[in-house]
Formats: C-alpha cells, structure tokens, sequence
C-alpha cells in the first residue's frame, strides 16, 4: 500500500487487521512515560489542511511527533492556494521540500486521489468532501474492537446524514469488512442516492433499529442541512433520529454508543448520553493517536524495526482486543 | 480559395446521400466537375480503399474565441475539424461576451474567415446567455445565425422560453437547448447515481435533464417553434424525443460520441477529464442513445467539443469545469462504437446536421457534378490511437487518451482546396 486514500486500499480485513495489531503496539508506547519511538526518525510528513480540522490535524501531529518525525504544516489561508494555485501545483511544491507523507483534508472528494498520481510522497486522506475519512474508521473500529474482541457478527447502526458524511462512507466498508452487519438509519433526504453495491440494510425508524443493535453510531447534523429542504427542522430530526434518554432506555444494557466529534449536544446525541459508561466518544479520540502512528509507520517505515524494539508489556488495566 | 488546376480524388468510394459508388471525383475552382471512373487532373489525392463523402458538419462546437484563447481560438478548433472530417463547424454562443448580438457574430465570423473549415456562428437566445431578456435575435438572423441557444445552460424559466420559441418562430429560425434544471441540479458534478454515491461527489439526476426536454416538447406543441435537443444523455429523454417526433412536433436531437460511449464508472478515479455536462451517464443511458441513433430519433452526432486549458483540469472534480474535446475523435468513435452502416453514420455527422443549421446549400450536398467541393476522405479500416496532445487544439482533455480507433481521416478538401492531405494539416 502506496497511499491510504479510502478504506478499500488496506484490501480488506487481512489489511484492517494488521494495522489493529500496529495499533496496539502504538496503544502500548502512548502509555509509556514518554511516549515517542524513533521509528519514523529523519521522515517529513506534511499537513495540507484545505479545510479547518483541529481535531483530526492536532491527532496526526501527535502521532507523527510520538514517530519522531519532522512535520510541516501547510496553512491553507496564508499559502498561494487562495491566489489560484492549481492543486497539482500545491502538491509539487510541498513535495520539492523533500516531504515523504502528504496528510489532506479537502472539501472535494477526491481530492487526495488526485494529488497522489502527482506526486511520489505517500498521501494520507484525512477527509475529502463527502468521500471518505479511513482514519477516522481504523479508530471507529479499534475502538469497537478492544471493547469486543472483534467485530464479527455484530450488529452496528449507523444514524444521521449518511449522505453527506465521509465518516459513514468508510466506516461502512471497515466494518463490514470485519464482519459486522450494518444498518444506516436516516430519512430518506439523507441517505445517498444510490446504495447499490453497498453491503447494509436501510431502515428510516431508528425505534425499531434501537433493541437489535450492538452499538450505534451518530453522525454529526450540520445545520445548513435545513436549508438545503432536506429537513423541516433540527427540533424534529431530533424527534425522529436524536439518540434521547428515552432511547437509550430500549437499547441493550451492554449496546455501545460512538459519535466522530464535534458533538451538537441536544440534537443527535442527548447531553447526559454522551457521558454514560456506553459512550466510547472518548476512546474514540485517544484510539485516534495511536491508530494515526500505525498508519503513518505502515506507510513510511517499512523496513524499519524500531518500533519492535521496547518490550510491548500491556500497562495495568489497558484493555487489549 | 482552390488551387489552381484540377484535382482528382481518386479510387475511393463515394458515399452520400443518394447511396454509394465507386468513383474517382474531379474539382476545379471550389466545385465538384466530374464524378465517375478513370478521371484524372493536374493533381491527385488517393483515396484507395477509402470512403469519399461530403464534408462533416458539427453544430455543437465552443471555440471559445473570443475570451477564453489559452483554451482553445477558432483557428485552432477549425484546424482541428479539419483534421477530424469537417468542413463546417458551428460556434456555440458560451464565449466572453457571449454571442448575443451581431457585433460578437461579426467577430467570430471574422475570425473564421481564413480558417481551414467554414465557421458558422449560434446566437444566445437570451442577453448574456442570463436567462433575463431576450437577446436580439432578427439582428443576427440577418447575420446568417439560424440556431439560438443558450449552451451551457438551459433556459430556466418557462415563461421567458415560450416567448423566445413563439419569436423564433417568426424569424424561421431554430432555438437550440442545453436542457438541464438547474433547481433539480443542485450543483450536482456528475450523473447522480451509484456512482456518485459511492464517490461522495454532488449528482445530478437524470430527471434535470428529462424536466426540460418534456417541457421544451410541450412549449414546442403550444408555439409550433421548431426545437432541437443538444447532447441527450438519458434513456428517459430519447423516450420522450422519440414519441414527440412520432406525434409531429418540429423537433430533432442530437447525441455526442462520448454520451454512447462512455459511461459515469469513469468516474471513479475522480480525474476531471470525465467531467461533462451532461454528465456521462448509466450504461443502460448509453444503450438508449445508441438505440435512438440506430432508429433516427436522434438523427445528429454533435461533438460538444469543449476546451479547457490543462491548468483547470489539474483540479479536484468539483472544482473543474466540465466539457471534453471531440472534433478529431467523433468520426472515428461513431465509425467504432456504432454498429450502423456506413451511410447512416455519415448522414448524423454530415447532411442531417448541415440541414439543421442552415447550411444544406453548401455542405453535406451529394457527390455530384456543380455541387460545392466540400469532402472528407475517410480510411475505414485505419487503426489509431488517441493523443491529446498530438491534437490541433491549444487544450488535451480528451477523454479517449490511448484508445485505440479505427476510422481514420485522410484528406478533407474544403471549397475545392485540400486542407488535410493524408491526415496532415496544409495550413
């Protein structure tokens, strides 16, 4: 593997699978007292951010400085890609740095799919329009994982916007690739218009999904949305499709609940549910460090052993898959 | 215009309107003076084992002169034309300024004039091509321009395009419509479909194309306007098309190469060079188009030939602008991908078209004695492969770059001169 353009590039659950076991390595040296290998030392991974993400570029930054790798980050507002520069241009550049890793995030799909047949740097999609966002699966996934071992037979909703959301067109493939059956859970204005190909079922009553599920995921409703007449109101959406108090009475004792980040506490998820014992939103968050290390090493260190070197002692109460 | 002397272009066979022969056809001073066996002249263009037809017409071509030179200019488009078979071209109005009056038609007549194929000039059919206020369409009627359209867009409101088709109608002229809703669009960047789903790009459905056609057909049944469909692209339109030429309506459509070739999978790896609009559509689309072709419902192949500098291209999907080249490709794509006779393939790139714009008296007339020597010599059997950048125009976004073609255009004489002798361009 080249680059990490959309899930399907790992090839699988063969592919998905080792960067799991990567993961709990990284998992192991983020506990450590200090926690950075050399792994990726004398490498240059660059962040080229077209669209604000402090979140997803914070926890690539993390995990590239725990490598030792150089970073450099491309700002979007002050560079000449506000002055008309061609995309191919952009990457050219960067690349004429000496860069060895692209991260991109992209309000066009696509995006990071075009700049990898111009350059020779790996290219890591941390976002692209509607596309995909596959890191944010490999954590959604990790997360799911150490919770449950493996994600084999169970059953995931998927609820909200899902056609405009990057995160459910990769998740979709990552978990079903590791087995798990998939429902998307929205109105009918919200799902893609097309789910030809897809490996899910489609339900429009999150009530009567709630009791089957082993967890369930939120998508985050945008507000620009009720403009688009994709909705009546943000008040009925949450009426329909907002995981309540009262709904989270009817799913199963043990069902997970998982959301990407930023939460719109009130409209999908309810203030108090985003806290409970079931909510893996903070895992999903520390998981996403470490899964970040495990890409950027299967893609830049091949060859290099460092990252075996310190013993991987599980830490006193970590949870492993 | 034509050399001096006579020219022969000799053993081919002649194919038009009125059937097919073998005969070796002789011009002088720009026409036609002699068709038969064993003639000869002062200079001679073999067309063994070729076909020898009227020139081919396009009347979906943007040249993008004036405003858009880095893209392509009329000299360039014209060039290529020439090399693909044509000697006749018609400009579409989508320029900067558009092509809304008759100074702009003057201009890009002008610009034409010493081009190696005859530019003929659209009209927007509204000022700007904005959709507003009809744009002066006597004052370029009296120019030659007998097709209106606004090209790039559709005439959105309904109101506006009644009166536009019931004032055509007076001038005996044609309105022309790129037919897409631009509410029901939504911004969309290709056909809206699986696709488009799994790539997460902003579709348009066929339906945006299909609203504007059943309303077009209508307004054409209230008004008795004649309409002629650009570039359809879906089963549903030539459904539509089909049962509107059946009951009467004055109305006539075209298809390009690329709608019965290519379909919205071409997509997939997000390169803008499959960026048109209409968009490439289902595979069953495609199947449609070819259907209508075969059955005469769609009677034109027109290029859509659209230029873009390479810069604009080298951009993410959306942020593209959608079109593809076509003049030096069309030919040999029909000849490939269609499974028609030879004459009908002729008659949709070369007398059907001429006789939509206008221009029946000049181009597309039969191989006969006293008509005006506007032919292409085409090589049925020559294999070839697509280069865009070893293309006459200033832009490479073809969407065929190293397919191999067969069909292949050996000499194309334009008003008795040879402008391509065996495929090289003479000016």
């Amino acid at each position: 593997m080249k680059h990490l353009l959309g899930i399907e590039d790992l090839g699988g659950a063969e592919g998905i699978d080792e960067v799991m076991r990567l993961t709990d390595s990284f998992v192991e040296v983020s506990g450590r007292n200090i926690p950075r290998v050399p792994a990726l030392r004398g490498k240059t991974v660059a962040w080229l951010f077209y669209e604000d993400s402090t979140r997803t570029r914070l926890s690539f930054e993390t995990a590239a400085k725990r490598l030792t790798a150089d970073t450099m980050n491309f700002s979007v507002s002050s560079s000449s890609v506000k002055k008309g520069e061609s995309l191919r241009d952009t990457a050219r550049t960067i690349e004429a740095m000496g860069i060895d890793a692209i991260v991109v995030r992209h309000a066009s799909a696509g995006a990071p799919h075009r700049i990898s047949r111009w350059v020779d740097a790996a290219v890591i999609n941390a976002g692209d329009g509607w596309h995909q966002h596959p890191t944010q699966a490999l954590l959604d996934t990790y997360s799911l994982r150490q919770r449950w071992g493996s994600l084999d037979g169970r059953h995931i909703a998927i609820v909200g916007d899902i056609k405009h959301s990057r995160v459910a067109r990769s998740d979709v493939w990552a978990f079903t690739a590791m087995g798990a059956e998939v429902t998307l859970v929205a109105p009918p204005t919200l799902l893609p218009p097309s789910l030809e190909g897809w490996p899910v079922k489609v339900s429009h009553d999150l009530d009567a999904v709630l009791p089957t599920v082993d967890a369930i995921y939120l998508l985050r409703m945008q507000r620009e949305r009720m403009t688009e007449a994709l909705l009546p109101s943000l008040r009925e959406y949450t009426a329909c499709f907002g995981l309540t108090a009262r709904r989270v009475d009817a799913l199963r004792d043990d069902a997970l609940v998982l959301h990407p980040g930023p939460m719109n506490r009130g409209v999908e998820i309810a203030a108090e549910v985003a806290d409970l014992p079931r909510s893996l939103i903070l895992d999903q968050v520390r998981n996403g460090v470490a899964v970040r290390m495990a890409v950027l090493y299967l893609l830049l260190g091949a060859g290099s052993d460092l990252v075996a070197a310190p013993a991987p002692e599980p830490l006193e109460g970590t949870p492993r898959g | 215009m034509a050399d001096a002397g006579s020219l022969v272009i000799k053993g081919g066979q002649v194919v038009d309107a009125t059937g097919e022969r073998t005969a070796d056809v002789v011009v002088v001073d720009g026409r036609i003076t002699a068709v038969g066996t064993g003639l000869s002249a002062d200079r001679t263009l073999d067309a063994t084992g070729c076909i020898v037809a009227p020139g081919l017409v396009d009347i979906h071509s943007h040249l993008r002169e004036p405003g858009k030179e880095e893209a392509e200019t009329v000299e360039t488009g014209a060039r290529g034309a020439a090399l693909g078979g044509y000697t006749a071209i018609l400009a579409m109005p989508n320029t900067t300024p558009a092509i809304d009056s008759a100074a702009v038609v003057q201009q890009v007549l002008e610009l034409g004039r010493p081009a190696p194929c005859d530019v003929f000039s659209s009209g927007a059919i509204t000022v700007g091509r904005g959709g507003e206020q009809l744009a002066p369409m006597a004052e370029m009627a009296a120019l030659g321009v007998r097709i209106f359209t606004d090209d790039g867009a559709g005439v959105q409101d309904n109101g506006l395009m009644r009166r536009a088709m019931e004032y055509a109608s007076g001038l005996g002229v044609t309105l022309a419509q790129h037919c897409e809703d631009d509410a029901l669009c939504g911004g969309g960047h290709m056909h809206e479909g699986e696709w488009s789903a799994r790539l997460g790009i902003p579709g348009q459905p066929a339906e945006a194309e299909e609203l504007m056609v059943m309303r077009d057909i209508a307004l054409a049944r209230l008004t008795g306007c004649r309409i002629h469909f650009q570039h359809l692209s879906t089963a549903g339109s030539v459904a539509m098309v089909r049962a509107a030429i059946a009951s009467g309506l004055p109305v006539t459509a075209e298809a390009t190469p690329h709608h019965f070739t290519l379909t919205h999978a071409e997509c997939q790896g997000y390169d803008p060079v499959f960026k048109v609009n209409p968009p490439l559509r289902t595979a069953a689309d495609v199947d449609a188009v070819k259907g209508a072709l075969a059955d005469g419902t769609i009677g034109i192949i027109a290029t859509d030939h659209a230029p873009h500098a390479p810069e604009t291209k080298e951009l993410p999907f959306d942020q593209a602008p959608p079109g593809m080249l076509g003049l030096e490709t069309a030919l040999a794509l029909a000849l490939t991908e269609l499974d028609l006779p030879v004459q009908q393939v002729l008659a949709a790139l070369s007398w059907n078209p001429a006789a939509a714009i206008g221009v029946g008296d000049l181009h597309g007339l039969p191989v006969e004695a006293g008509n005006p020597a506007n032919l292409c010599v085409i090589d049925p059997e020559a294999t070839w492969t697509v280069r865009g950048s070893a293309m006459a125009s200033r832009s490479t976004n073809t969407p065929f770059e190293g397919r191999e073609l067969r069909g292949k255009v050996r000499h194309t004489v334009l008003h008795g001169e040879p402008v391509v002798v065996a495929g090289e361009p003479q000016r």
